[in-house]
């Protein structure tokens, strides 16, 4: 398969890479740029390990091509945390131990970090509902959920 | 090594600080089993058997050979030869010889310059198979007509040996006392069959690892485990390798529960880099972590229990037949050990069957065995309370073991925490809270052994005061942070001035897997003893500094003290202030601590649980739910949490949608993440919990396993809350709606 | 493979009629990459609308809403003006996949999935929408209920492909609804859909009605007698009755992983009724 030249901004850096047709934005992210924070847990778009944003928008990078993101702008894991500091979502997930394995946590902090900049203020219910698509095996979810509801609770209070 | 003392007031252990590996876990950093890459890193994928029984009468490769890219293939012929028992088994799992025995069975791999390469090759591998009938089913695989998988198994255990081969692997038998009796003895007596589904422990990384091989012998090995001795030891056993030349390092791994204490991948890896002479990477795709890992045994089960009138239990009895897939292994011996492990009883008789069927072969799934043989006994325990109207939490403590009880599997219990568990669900507020229209409340108790193990451990001195810390066994669930706590605690230093490692196979002693429970417990009591190891030679040194003789020296919060007033007068040196001479005194400081722990203390749970079901669809809605469990002593209280949440939560799905689907063809239906249905974060309330504190008297601090107790009870504690709900007991898991439905109108 | 995004709805047509090998259209995706992963197939050309002008877009038309066939399920649930309007059709949209998915997955890749189980398709087939497809003849509109022919196959001919979905306006006191069975609360696919779309008269009588099932059958199936059962009926107890009645009777399911025949036959009926109410309900509002 002949290859193709994609240009794309990940994480504010611009990024040339050259991938295949067929080739995911996952594996591109991960075997063609070393950014390996984005997990495969199912590569179907059913476990959400892989969430990144496009263009501002939450998706599964297993279920967008890598051509497809040329002149697009992606954000990972990677980019979440501001230099040395830490988003408040992860500072929370850490205070909170709303990780057990970690092995689904990038995937739900860049879904998390999504939900809070459409929503500041959300309930119990809809934090369950947007996150319905991150699959955790260990911690069920409870302080993963409280962890999110604090993160809102003191991003609205600063 | 014994409780130390029963009233100890703790510093550092029973507090929730940080996480070691958080940083790295948050930020995307944390390398897991497919994370790793190497210089000229090939991509390896595996051919897989599409039928469930067929004899590979020929495998062609030369194809595959043929694609530009591809730089090694390997079959059976690969691996080493002459290998039985136990290990030939898993080297047969492993790599298919004569016969495929389940979809997905492994028969060739290829290694290739990118995914997309080894992908197209391994498809350019054509094997010639003869499909043979196969059987997936418990009951059907018991039957005399069955298709046999394996003419060289001769049941086990029966008065007389078999004549004939069959699927069934071996019949056991355990309890005491004379179970007739006990029933002529019972006012009331309940009798119920039971059938459990084959459920994944469906841990979100799938299998990955990096294999480094040559021709000299040597070789690397990065993967994602539970115990990277037992793949070191198994890979060289597979492979014909010196155990001294492979070197394993445990990378972070996403999820076990046990299905990552085997080895699935990790040989063809290291295979196809000896062939290749190059680096070989290969990640499982999720579709075969489903068909060609190891998922837990499916079950039938008949359970028949008596009673007195006043709720005293005369008698249990249970047949229980699981199948734990292709091979021998099947849990079904500690299903029957821990069916009725709650109740003291004086008439108590198990019987187990293991039975092989064409699916992939068992792993453990925690607390392995007992959540189906715990469902079905506490179903008929709820049915029971019922049937005597006696409140299920009274009928149980009436009924539950307690120091001194002799257990229905042979030994007799020390120090254990049922009855209080029991006590505070019965005061826990969740246990009186009104219940809605259409919701049922359910109860269930539960119990699993934990385990000790061989455990090796070495804790180093820094030359600042720091400490760092090397374990064997892999942390699935933020061991490293408990094993701060411990060692801080012992030498009496900050928990941020320990940082504990996952030492590689080169670098420490042997360790036992990841599993039984045990890390917490067995490699926290090695922490412990390595650092009071690590305080006898600080007192030493600063004897030595000193000038006095080393028994006039003491260890208090921290700092080297002398002994009394005859010991002379010195001010206190702290860990630091040896550490920083430590080149004058001697040389470096180190403790370490190498055993066999042949004793662990039992861990008990029991759990309340709400479910609502819809009348006129059969769909299940747990709206509430309460854990409360003995952990003997909580060591890092939120994880503690955690164990429990994450137990109850497995349990939720394994009752209510989680299952092995096989079509007619013996082919898995549901290899997915899709419809192999675990919980999402939307299907669930909050899990309280509640932490009981009985300490085991065979740990310095109390520590009791947490990790495997928590699954044990859920399955029938959601199944009475269904039951109660609906109105109709239900004994099929899983609880799916259709089913549901069907004992609705059948009500 | 080749991957093509061209500018213009003809450069698109004009790729897709000239592949000789096989062709496939990338929309949103979720189901397209899912097929390419699991080797399926192995398309030749993969052409992505979402460079096209206007594929994005939901545009007022006639009172009524044009969606182009990249919006996502989440631009839908984000149009205000659109859940007021068509509030089931947006709802069953959003009920696809996750928050992830609904980032990318449109009800025209929907549609042209062919699953008999697509959540937006029965809701869409209620409300009695059009599917504008191009092609190398020009433009044409079909129903959607034209679009699928049977589990993974579509009407559409070599070189058309659906460049946007028509959603018309509606007279007062109409209301709509879609609510499907999944034994989870999310993440599932239909074991049973059912959308309901109505119009009531000014005594609140349902004057119009459509009723459209998904996943009893190997296509989405409209069910005129469900719709005849509560025509000039307030939804009262007997109307209810006879609408699950209907429904439950037009249902040919299969036996499969997700749910058996009669678990089908029978929660059609239920959602049916519980979907109508809520259509009344909305319906009432207006």
């Amino acid at each position: 398969m002949k290859q193709m030249t994609v240009s794309t901004t990940i994480n504010g850096d611009v990024v040339e890479f050259l991938c295949e047709p067929d080739e995911t934005l996952l594996d591109v992210l991960r075997n063609r740029l070393n950014l390996t924070g984005s997990k495969e847990g199912c590569g179907t778009g059913d476990c959400g390990a892989c969430s990144v944003t496009l263009d501002g928008r939450l998706v599964c990078s297993c279920l967008v091509l890598g051509a497809e993101v040329n002149g697009r702008e992606i954000g990972t894991i990677e980019g979440v945390a501001d230099g040395d500091t830490l988003h408040p979502l992860q500072s929370k997930f850490l205070e909170h131990a709303a990780l057990q394995c970690g092995i689904c946590t990038p995937g739900i902090l860049v879904a998390a970090k999504s939900l809070l900049e459409r929503n500041p203020d959300p309930t119990e219910t809809e934090v369950r509902y947007w996150l319905a698509g991150n699959l955790c095996r260990c911690t069920g979810y409870d302080k993963i959920i409280r962890a999110v509801l604090d993160t809102a609770a003191e991003m609205r209070g600063a | 090594m014994p409780l130390d003392n029963n009233n100890r007031v703790f510093k550092s252990v029973g507090t929730s600080p940080l996480r070691p590996d958080g940083l790295d876990k948050v930020t995307g950093r944390a390398r897991f089993g497919a994370d790793a890459t190497a210089s000229g890193m090939l991509w390896g994928r595996i051919v897989r058997s599409p039928h469930a029984h067929a004899r590979i009468r020929s495998i062609d490769t030369s194809k595959a050979e043929a694609l530009p890219g591809v730089k090694a293939v390997v079959t059976r012929a690969d691996f080493a030869t002459g290998l039985d028992g136990d290990i030939g088994d898993i080297l047969e799992n492993v790599m298919a010889s004569e016969k495929a025995l389940y979809q997905g069975h492994a028969v060739a791999a290829v290694a290739a310059t990118s995914p997309s390469i080894a992908r197209k090759a391994a498809k350019l591998i054509v094997v010639d198979y003869e499909v043979l009938p196969h059987v997936t089913d418990v009951d059907e695989a018991m039957k005399p007509d069955a298709p046999v998988l394996n003419e060289k198994i001769f049941t086990e255990g029966l008065a007389e040996k078999p004549t004939k081969p069959s699927n069934v692997v071996k019949r056991i038998e355990i309890g005491h006392g004379d179970v007739e009796k006990g029933f002529a003895a019972a006012d009331v007596i309940i009798e119920h069959s039971f059938r459990t589904e084959a459920t994944h422990q469906g841990y979100i990384e799938p299998h990955a690892c990096l294999a480094s091989a040559g021709p000299d012998g040597q070789g690397e090995l990065w993967c994602c485990t539970q115990g990277h001795f037992m793949v070191r030891d198994t890979c060289a056993q597979l492979l014909g390798m010196d155990v001294s030349k492979l070197r394993v390092t445990a990378s972070e791994i996403g999820g076990g529960f046990g299905g990552k204490t085997t080895v699935f991948i990790e040989p063809t890896a290291l295979a196809l880099s000896r062939k290749a002479n190059r680096p070989v990477k290969i990640v499982m795709p999720r579709e075969e972590v489903f068909v060609a890992s190891g998922p837990t045994a499916s079950s039938s089960i008949d359970i028949k229990i008596g009673a007195t009138k006043d709720g005293r239990i005369t008698a249990a009895d249970a047949v229980l037949r699981y199948q734990g897939g292709a091979f021998p292994g099947s849990p079904v011996e500690m299903g029957a050990m821990t069916a009725f492990a709650c109740y003291e009883l004086e008439h108590v008789r198990c019987i187990g069957f293991e039975v092989v069927t064409n699916r992939p072969k068992a792993a453990a799934y925690r607390a392995p065995g007992a959540p189906m043989s715990a469902f079905a006994v506490e179903s008929v325990i709820a049915e029971l309370a019922e049937k005597l109207n006696i409140d299920p939490i009274e009928l149980r403590l009436k009924n539950a073991v307690k120091e001194g009880s002799r257990s229905s599997y042979g030994p007799v219990f020390g120090p254990i925490g049922l009855i209080e568990t029991l006590e505070a669900a019965k005061a826990h507020p969740h246990y009186s809270a009104p219940l809605g229209p259409n919701q049922g409340r359910g109860v269930a108790s539960g119990f699993w052994f934990n385990f000790g193990g061989q455990t090796c451990t070495s804790l180093n001195v820094n030359i600042d005061g720091t400490v760092t810390l090397s374990v064997g066994t892999p942390d699935i669930g933020g061991s490293r942070a408990s094993m701060c706590l411990m060692a801080a605690e012992e030498l009496g230093i900050p928990y941020e001035s320990v940082r504990t490692i996952i030492a590689d196979t080169s670098s420490l002693g042997y360790n036992d897997v990841t599993d039984g429970s045990r890390v917490t417990f067995a490699s926290g009591l090695a922490t412990i003893a390595a650092a009071r190891n690590a305080i006898k030679v600080l007192c030493e040194r600063a004897a030595k500094m000193w000038g006095i003789p080393a028994d006039a020296v003491i260890w208090e919060e921290g700092y080297a003290k002398p002994a009394g007033a005859n010991a002379g007068e010195f001010e206190p040196l702290s860990l630091a202030d040896i550490a920083k001479v430590a080149g004058n005194t001697g040389g470096p400081i180190a403790g370490h601590h190498e055993v066999n722990i042949e004793t662990a203390g039992p861990s008990f749970a029991t759990h309340i649980v709400d479910a609502e079901v819809d009348p006129e669809t059969g769909r299940t809605q747990i709206t509430r739910y309460t854990v409360v469990q003995d952990a003997g002593k909580a060591v890092h209280r939120a994880y503690v949490e955690g164990q429990f949440q994450g137990g109850a939560v497995q349990g939720i799905g394994w009752v209510l949608n989680e299952c092995y689907i096989y079509g007619e063809d013996g082919v898995l239906q549901n290899a997915g993440f899709l419809d192999y249905r675990i919980p999402v974060a939307s299907d669930l309330p909050m899990i309280d919990t509640v932490i009981v504190e009985v300490p085991n008297p065979g740990h310095p601090y109390g520590v009791r396993g947490v990790g495997e107790t928590s699954i044990v009870p859920p399955l029938a504690a959601v199944a009475n809350a269904v039951s109660a709900a609906a109105g109709v007991r239900l004994t099929e898991l899983p609880m799916s709606p259709p089913r549901i439905l069907v004992a609705l109108e059948e009500r | 493979m080749r991957y093509e995004a061209p500018s213009s709805i003809e450069g698109a047509v004009k790729l897709l009629a000239a592949e000789a090998g096989m062709a496939r259209v990338l929309a949103g995706g979720t189901d397209l990459l899912v097929q390419l992963r699991s080797g399926r197939f192995e398309p030749d050309l993969i052409v992505d609308l979402k460079r096209i002008d206007g594929m994005h877009d939901i545009r007022k038309e006639n009172g009524g809403y044009r969606i182009g066939a990249a919006v996502s399920g989440a631009e839908l649930n984000e149009h205000a003006g659109l859940i007021a309007l068509w509030p089931g059709v947006v709802e069953a949209a959003g009920l696809i996949g996750s928050t992830q998915v609904q980032g990318r997955a449109t009800m025209s890749g929907n549609l042209c999935n062919a699953s008999p189980a697509a959540d937006s398709v029965p809701a869409l087939i209620a409300a009695g929408a059009l599917a504008r497809i191009a092609g190398p003849e020009g433009e044409r509109d079909v129903p959607v209920e034209e679009v699928p022919t049977g589990p993974g196959k579509t009407s559409l001919k070599k070189g058309e492909f659906v460049t946007s979905l028509f959603l018309p306006g509606r007279p007062p006191h109409s209301g709509d609804a879609y609510l499907r069975f999944i034994p989870r609360t999310e993440m599932d696919i239909a074991v049973v859909g059912s959308g309901v779309s109505l119009s009531l008269d000014d005594d609140g009588r349902v004057a119009s009605a459509r009723v459209a099932l998904g996943a009893v059958a190997a296509q989405v199936l409209l069910v005129e007698e469900a719709a005849a059962a509560i025509i000039g009926t307030s939804l009262e107890a007997a109307a209810l009755e006879k609408l699950a009645k209907a429904a439950s009777a037009a249902c040919r399911p299969i036996d499969d992983k997700r749910g058996t025949k009669e678990f089908r036959i029978k929660v059609a009926g239920v959602l049916t009724r519980r979907a109508a109410l809520i259509a009344y309900e909305r319906a009432r509002a207006k």
